[in-house]
């Protein structure tokens, strides 16, 4: 199935859990990234059990904590 | 109203030539208030660029002392300044660009027994600190006095920014929820910053502070705009206020507390 991740298009394999997709994008520390799912955010607990389907938008949002 | 001087109409004469600026434009940013938190990467530029724009006043915060391990990207300051308090080091040169600008300093770091004092007096905030828990503090003490400002934040290469106006947009905890864990994260220090990125984020932060100010344009509210620079891509992601958001949506909260100290991280 097609997904869109990050702005980019990706042939993604079906039926997979959100967690699942954090492995395969090789998504360092995945407990420690905001993921958003059409629009909406997900909580860690919903990653497991959100299955996505095709023409998902998924972004990652990622921790940037520096500033000095 | 103010009435310029020949020498201020000179001075802000690229600004007042803009369209959207004005001399109300202008105006407004001479009448304004801005609090600068952190005098290091992010400050340095958001600060430098503040007082040049003519902004009437700019409270900065910092407690540390100049080191020479940051004068690769903290461009306010100089190599004679090192061991010198930032906001001094920072007052001195905000003033030699533009003494028309009062320069507020505050040799200290905000907590939660002082940051809502020192908030409330400010049109808008800055966000230029280098740890989580300040990061999270900034928003619940802006959340609360409703107190619009810039969240920035700068890693490697990259940099993330977005602007919050308390109430109306999303907040950095709609995106973000809360402090990641402290033993899952290497420190700033070693991960590494570009100094240019520092730059590059902090002019941003500046221009959305004079848009808010001015009311030109649209501001950074519902996107987080995040730029590599190793390949330039610069993306919005956008979303909407999170009606169950710790800290703004349904009831939220009531009072400021301190976040444990977290610093820095995450890979972009």
């Amino acid at each position: 199935m097609k997904l869109t991740i990050n702005g980019d298009s990706k042939e993604i394999k079906d039926g997979i859990v959100l967690s699942e997709l954090l492995i395969i994008e090789n998504v360092e520390m995945p407990e420690m990234v905001s993921v958003q799912l059409n629009d909406e955010f997900l909580t860690k607990e919903e990653h497991a059990v959100t299955v996505l389907k095709a023409g998902d938008e998924i972004n990652f949002l990622y921790f940037m904590g520096g500033g000095a | 109203m103010k009435e310029f001087s020949d020498e201020e109409l000179e001075r802000y004469s690229r600004h007042i030539i803009l369209q959207d600026v004005g001399i109300e434009g202008q105006e407004k940013i001479s009448n304004s208030k801005v609090l600068v938190i952190g005098a290091g990467g992010l400050g340095s530029p958001v600060a430098l660029y503040l007082a040049a724009a003519g902004v009437g006043e700019i409270g900065i915060v910092d407690g540390d002392v100049v080191d020479l391990s940051n004068l690769q990207r903290q461009v306010i300051h100089a190599t004679a300044d090192i061991g010198v308090p930032k906001v001094l080091s920072a007052k001195a040169k905000m003033e030699a660009i533009n003494p028309n600008t009062k320069v507020t300093v505050y040799q200290k770091f905000l907590d939660a027994s002082n940051i809502l004092e020192i908030v409330k007096g400010y049109d808008f905030v800055i966000d230029g600190t280098d740890n989580f828990s300040a990061k999270f503090l900034i928003n619940d003490a802006c959340i609360l006095a409703n107190v619009p400002y810039s969240h920035g934040g700068i890693l490697r290469f990259g940099g993330q920014t977005m602007t919050i106006k308390p109430h109306e947009s999303a907040c950095y905890a709609c995106v973000f929820d809360s402090p990641p864990p402290a033993n899952a994260i290497p420190t700033c220090s070693s991960a590494g910053i570009l100094g240019a990125v520092a730059g590059m984020l902090g002019t941003i932060q500046a221009a959305e502070a004079l848009k808010y100010i001015v009311g030109m344009g649209e501001p950074l509210y519902n996107r987080l705009l995040t730029f590599d620079a190793k390949t330039m891509n610069f993306r919005n992601v956008n979303f909407k206020k999170n009606p169950k958001c710790r800290v703004c949506g349904g009831e939220g909260i009531k009072e400021i507390k301190d976040y444990e100290a977290v610093v820095c991280e995450a890979k972009l």
